[in-house]
């Protein structure tokens, strides 16, 4: 259908961006193609050590589901993105596709080992979702192609992860959000993802952050060379949230304190993260 | 101007009541009840997905009536303030909401006696923190929220006694 339609076509899943985008005239797509009437878009499976989403997924099924009480840092998202009307509407797939650098999913699965299949009438492909996004709002998607699953590889036992946002209020995109996903072995951190929202076009991979961690036990002196790398890594624009320093130095604060439950959760601990409101 | 375009027919119940209209596809869902239903209790307040003030149910889920296209509840029951209060009595919700002077303008209040819907209907006895969560969307200019956790409380309380 949408090669018929052509390049002037834009799919709706949930609506949440899209819709205000067309409210203020930033979208001005001639027609749309609404995905919320096709059956079995919808699901969260676990298999082969993989957690599977339909595309359609909507964030509050995610918050609600017994996977997400398993897998903490998805929780952390699903139950932290904007308010319980738009949870309600929004989908997985469609924040993944629409590809705003202040979009949650994308920060959260890119500390996780995850792959996005996608589906055009031509072919049936799996991009890992560090290739998938290319820029601010744009994916390798073809006009004809669409995200029809989106699969996060558990992680190993001795492996936590947290995902922290600060927020004006509930409705509205963070000012800036951190993820942070810790294997540890003892009190060794084997391995480190940090990536970071909101603070360049696409999400922030903090990789020299990764490497200050990896390899050595996480006391105050390690994160405090994290967070030096972190505030190098991230490149904010100043805004009506705030200016740049300011965004750098948050986005230092919020790994510091991801760590730290990433550390907790590592260990088994169960801890209840909500994100920070201004 | 924008070009005109063709109808499309959909059905919908609303408040338990079916009705089949013939909508424009970009008429949003609060237009429908407010300019063609005359159900013009669902206010909009920010028209921006920010405020809160058009949240109605879908399938028993909150959702901003503003932020849906109206042939996107092809076959869906929409809940409002409306439909609230049965036979001429009101609901628990709404007399908790008065009783507590959880109001002042009311401006907010349909759609914050649907969110707190939504949550009492699972959990009569909310926390402050889960009453938080499920309000979070819902923005009051007037109360300073205090009354409104109040009426909540007490909603849940009326609901779980009735």
């Amino acid at each position: 259908m949408l090669g018929q339609l052509g390049d002037e076509a834009k799919l709706l899943a949930g609506g949440q961006s899209l819709i205000p985008l067309m409210k203020l005239r930033f979208a001005n797509p001639r027609h749309l193609v609404d995905l919320n009437f096709v059956a079995g878009t919808s699901y969260i499976q676990e298999d082969n050590g993989a957690v599977k989403f339909g595309a359609l997924t909507r964030h509050s099924e995610i918050e609600n589901s017994p996977i997400s009480q398993r897998f903490p840092i998805l929780h952390d998202c699903a139950a932290g993105i904007a308010d319980v009307q738009i949870r309600n509407r929004g989908t997985i797939g469609g924040s993944l596709a629409e590809a705003d650098p202040s979009g949650d999913w994308a920060t959260v699965l890119l500390t996780q080992k995850t792959d996005i299949r996608c589906l055009s009438p031509r072919q049936e492909r799996t991009v890992p979702l560090s290739d998938f996004i290319t820029d601010a709002y744009s994916t390798v998607l073809e006009h004809d192609e669409l995200v029809r699953e989106i699969v996060v590889k558990r992680p190993d036992k001795g492996s936590g992860g947290a995902y922290l946002a600060f927020k004006r209020s509930a409705p509205v995109y963070p000012t800036v959000s951190a993820a942070v996903q810790l294997t540890m072995k003892e009190d060794v951190c084997q391995h480190a993802s940090i990536v970071l929202g909101c603070v360049g076009l696409v999400p922030v991979r903090a990789q020299e952050a990764d490497e200050a961690l990896r390899g050595r036990k996480i006391d105050d002196k390690v994160i405090a060379t994290a967070m030096d790398a972190v505030r190098t890594a991230v490149d904010p624009q100043p805004d009506m949230r705030g200016s740049a320093e300011y965004k750098r130095t948050l986005a230092a604060a919020l790994v510091k304190r991801a760590i730290s439950i990433a550390m907790l959760r590592a260990r088994g601990e169960r801890v209840e993260v909500s994100h920070i409101y201004a | 101007m924008p070009e005109p375009v063709d109808k499309v027919s959909i059905q919908l119940k609303v408040n338990g009541k079916p009705y089949a209209v013939s909508v424009e596809p970009r008429m949003l869902l609060v237009e429908l009840l407010r300019e063609e239903l005359d159900l013009t209790g669902t206010h909009v307040g920010c028209d921006t997905t920010y405020c809160g003030a058009c949240t109605v149910l879908m399938n028993g889920a909150t959702v901003k009536s503003c932020t849906m296209f109206a042939v996107q509840a092809d076959g869906a029951e929409i809940q409002t303030v409306e439909g609230l209060e049965k036979d001429g009595q009101l609901h628990p919700i709404q007399k908790a909401f008065g009783d507590s002077y959880g109001l002042q303008c009311g401006y907010c209040t349909p759609g914050l006696m649907l969110s707190t819907l939504q949550l009492i209907t699972k959990n009569h006895e909310p926390s402050e923190t889960e009453i938080r969560k499920a309000i979070a969307g819902n923005t009051c200019r007037c109360t300073g929220y205090q009354n409104i956790f109040k009426a909540i409380r007490l909603a849940g309380h009326n609901l779980k006694g009735a």
